[in-house]
């Protein structure tokens, strides 16, 4: 452990912040966490499946982009004071550039007046150049990869905790990386400041459990969570984003900022826990094979919950990798039906756009239609009682050229003039679609390294 | 019943692959979630909606069952063309579920 570090905080225990959960995620509670957390580390997870592949069409528009859009707010927002209280930063903001990215905090940090600044940047989770030379079978369908290789734009390997140790070792006050698993992002941190060894599974066991109950930010602090009535929350518009606090022997918890909104209960950490979860015995990231049924969680104060046995196998010995591809776009359509037989004039309403997209000769490789406010999202499975008093029509397609998707949306909006009676409110949109797939990689192949910039 | 006066649940997604927690709200009532939500249940809840296999797992150290249905997010999150390609709404789905009323609940939310 670098010298910096242990002057900053005692290696005996390491609270760590939430700032974000995903790309989109409100800008504020990261500040408060940092400004009344009592936070050493604060950690950013912006990157969703598609994410990166997205960012590298960008990149290819402009090399100087390609990361997260909302970088240099978010950092505008929060980098002064995260500076004075020696709050280190740690975000997957990198995306598809996490070099351009790190030159975007150093001129955040230019025009804040900051004169000392150091940033380490993870890079080789980009694989795209070595994964265009291989094949291997794709993990959602047993496919060869060649069956998306024609159309592939990027292939990232989600890296583990001790890439982002290393950016740590740096001594950097902000690290970032590009595609790094979510928990790992804070188990790296916790590998920093405790000081544990990186074979160690009874601590990564934990340390996952810890990093998976944050990744999401306020999905544990009564987010995704509020039903009135059966599990009401109280100030979600001022939710807390969540902190955890770690102790070098494995004793945690997990609390919010004193006087923010939410909660932080046994029922929001259970469903946090199994959160995108499949075998919880089972749970892979590249830092352990993590075993969830041995975790126990006990409320011992109000917006604190102690969480314990948290388990893990030695990690496998491969990376996942993330391949995004071009598939094709997407069209769709919307329009809204009211009063006596609105669902009738909208299943009309459906008929005329098949009919006009066969009249065309529109190629379409697939199209549905939905009746939201009766059986949008839920199809067979929802149990709609009685006849809605308004229907919003969706009609929606793929294709392989963007002309034939947008004509799915105009068809839908001719309907104004050339359908059913009240049609109102349209609206259109295409889009590109970018697929993802993931294959395994051998973990020999894949080279992780930081650079480091400073001011 | 309604499963959720006695439990409740969260929808996540992986690819084509949907997982549902069932969390009983006092654990005392694990043991009526295990017997009673079962597979089949959850199968005929979600017909139309699953076209793959459906695996349940147990937890009882929090009192919970985890659902992980397969071929769940019309082909996928990240090239479905359904309006809910996470299915986020599918916990909905799960809470709507008909139970038996049970003898003895420890924890029912609903009623205050």
């Amino acid at each position: 452990m670098p010298a910096s570090n242990l002057s900053r905080h005692s290696p005996s225990r390491v609270r760590i912040g939430c700032g974000a959960g995903y790309a989109g995620d409100r800008w504020e509670p990261a500040l408060e966490c940092v400004e009344r957390g009592n936070i050493e580390y604060l950690v950013y997870e912006t990157l969703a499946e598609r994410t990166i592949a997205v960012g590298q069409l960008e990149k290819l528009h402009n090399p100087a982009r390609g990361y997260n859009a909302m970088l240099e707010p978010r950092l505008s927002l929060v980098l002064k004071a995260a500076l004075a209280r020696g709050v280190r930063i740690v975000s997957n903001m990198g995306a598809a550039n996490p070099l351009a990215a790190g030159e975007a905090v150093l001129r955040v940090a230019r025009e804040l007046g900051i004169t000392k600044l150091k940033v380490a940047v993870v890079l080789g989770d980009d694989v795209t150049d070595l994964v265009r030379g291989i094949d291997a079978p794709l993990m959602e369908n047993g496919e060869p990869l060649a069956t998306i290789k024609p159309m592939m734009v990027s292939a990232n390997a989600y890296l583990g905790a001790d890439a982002v140790a290393a950016g740590l070792a740096s001594g950097a006050d902000v690290v970032i990386t590009g595609r790094v698993a979510d928990p790992s992002l804070f188990v790296g941190c916790m590998l920093d400041a405790l000081d544990w060894n990186y074979d160690d599974y009874t601590r990564l066991g934990q340390a996952t459990v810890a990093g998976h109950l944050m990744e999401c930010a306020g999905q544990i602090t009564g987010g995704y969570f509020a039903d009135p009535g059966y599990k009401d929350v109280q100030g979600l518009g001022r939710l807390g984003f969540p902190i955890c606090e770690m102790h070098a022997d494995g004793n945690a918890f997990i609390t919010k900022p004193e006087g923010s909104g939410g909660a932080v209960t046994l029922a929001t950490c259970k469903e946090q826990i199994l959160y995108e979860v499949h075998d919880p015995a089972q749970y892979v990231t590249p830092d352990c094979v993590a075993d969830f049924t041995g975790v126990r969680f006990q409320e011992s104060a109000p917006d604190h919950v102690v969480f314990s046995g948290g388990r893990a196998a030695p990690r496998t010995p491969t990376y996942k990798v993330s391949v995004g591809y071009r598939a094709g776009f997407a069209g769709e359509g919307h329009m809204t039906y009211a009063g006596p037989g609105a669902i009738n004039r909208a299943r009309l309403a459906a008929d005329i756009v098949r009919e006009r997209l066969a009249l065309r000769r529109i190629e379409l490789e697939d199209l549905r239609v939905d009746l939201i406010g009766h059986s949008a999202v839920h199809a067979a499975a929802a149990q709609p009682a009685g006849e809605p008093y308004e229907i919003r029509l969706r009609v929606a397609g793929s294709a392989r050229t963007r002309e034939a998707a947008a004509t799915i949306a105009e068809e839908v909006q001719t309907l104004y003039t050339n359908g059913p009676c009240g049609g109102a409110s349209d609206s259109m949109q295409v889009r590109e679609v970018i697929g993802v797939r993931s294959i395994l990689l051998d973990r020999a192949l894949v080279k992780s390294r930081v650079e480091v910039l400073s001011l | 019943m309604k499963l959720r006066e006695i439990a409740h649940c969260r929808a996540g997604d992986k690819g084509n692959t949907l997982n549902v927690s069932v969390i009983a709200f006092d654990e005392r009532d694990f043991r009526f979630l295990q017997d009673h939500v079962t597979v089949e249940r959850v199968r005929a809840a979600y017909a139309g909606v699953v076209k793959g296999r459906i695996e349940r797992f147990e937890l009882p150290n929090i009192g919970a069952l985890n659902f992980v249905l397969h071929d769940a997010l019309a082909g996928g999150v990240t090239t479905s063309l359904s309006s809910d390609p996470h299915g986020k709404s599918f916990s909905s789905v799960m809470v709507g579920i008909d139970l038996p009323e049970p003898e003895v609940i420890h924890g029912r939310k609903a009623v205050k």
